[in-house]
């Protein structure tokens, strides 16, 4: 009974951390410029791998895989932004202008409105 | 010293989770050195409160939980604009301001930011304090901006001010 109960929660956790995972997957494709697309991607990096270890956790039971797993979301979520700020700095080092909706400085040329931007592929 | 010692133990507790095989000769080997490591930590210097912030621990377990929370949320507005056929986004970059002081203070701050789906530090000013912020949505850039993460890093950090 009890293993039901923890097998039905595990496989939710693993079935939410799939759809967060493919929802980072489909960003990355729709997101106009490289910053945007990280930001996709983030939202697998973080929770959908988070939910996915948690549902292995409720699978692994009381083990040390269990320590093992939370380990190892510990480190992923200490290291995954700094890479992502490393990415993220080596891009704007490099000259990749990020694609923006609106000059958030308060200069009267930034009165365009803060329209959606639509994907068109290169930055 | 105290800081050493509690290196060697959570480095020994490290080796005795990870290693799974209880025999006498793993696990004193595995004290032995955890105790050469954390000697030679000392000695290096990555044995200080910025390379093993351990008194941080208890804050750290008041600020996690709500850093989960906000990472829950914006995941799920970023999923939200994803899946949405129009596309809603309003990409900004921009400065906000810092408050916290000590390394490990900047430092969670910028992870906190990045973990936060939506959001991303792309640059650290120590000089101005300051960071350089990419955000998707200008609600998540004023979310930034709004300075709550800020004050909740300052009190994670231990300077109540």
């Amino acid at each position: 009974m009890i293993d039901l109960v923890r097998e039905i929660a595990a496989g939710l956790f693993l079935f939410a951390g799939a759809f967060f995972l493919l929802a980072g997957a489909i960003g990355m494709n729709r997101m106009p410029d490289l910053f945007t697309r990280m930001h996709a991607a983030s939202v697998g990096d973080t929770l959908g791998v988070s939910l996915m270890l948690i549902g292995m956790v409720f699978l692994a039971g009381f083990t040390l895989v269990t320590v093992k797993l939370v380990f190892l979301l510990a480190f992923l979520l200490f290291m995954g932004p700094v890479a992502s700020h490393a990415l993220a700095a080596a891009a704007l080092q490099a000259g990749v202008k990020p694609l923006l909706a609106s000059e958030r400085t308060k200069k009267p040329s930034g009165k365009r409105k803060p329209s959606s931007v639509k994907g068109s592929g290169k930055p | 010293m105290l800081r050493t010692a509690s290196l060697a133990l959570a480095l020994f507790a490290f080796w005795l989770l990870l290693s799974g095989h209880y025999t006498v000769w793993l696990v004193i080997s595995g004290l032995v050195i955890s105790i050469l490591l954390a000697l030679a930590g000392r000695k290096l210097g990555f044995a200080d409160e910025e390379g093993h912030p351990i008194d941080r621990l208890f804050s750290g377990l008041i600020y996690w939980p709500w850093l989960a929370r906000e990472i829950v949320k914006s995941s799920i507005s970023v999923t939200r604009i994803i899946l949405d056929p129009k596309l809603p986004i309003s990409p900004q970059l921009f400065h906000t301001k810092v408050s916290a002081r000590t390394s490990i203070g900047v430092a969670t701050y910028a992870n906190s930011i990045t973990l936060t789906p939506g959001t991303i530090t792309v640059g650290v000013d120590r000089e101005h304090d300051r960071f350089l912020v990419h955000a998707l949505t200008k609600a998540g850039a004023d979310d930034v901006e709004a300075g709550d993460m800020d004050r909740r890093v300052r009190r994670f950090e231990g300077r109540a001010e």
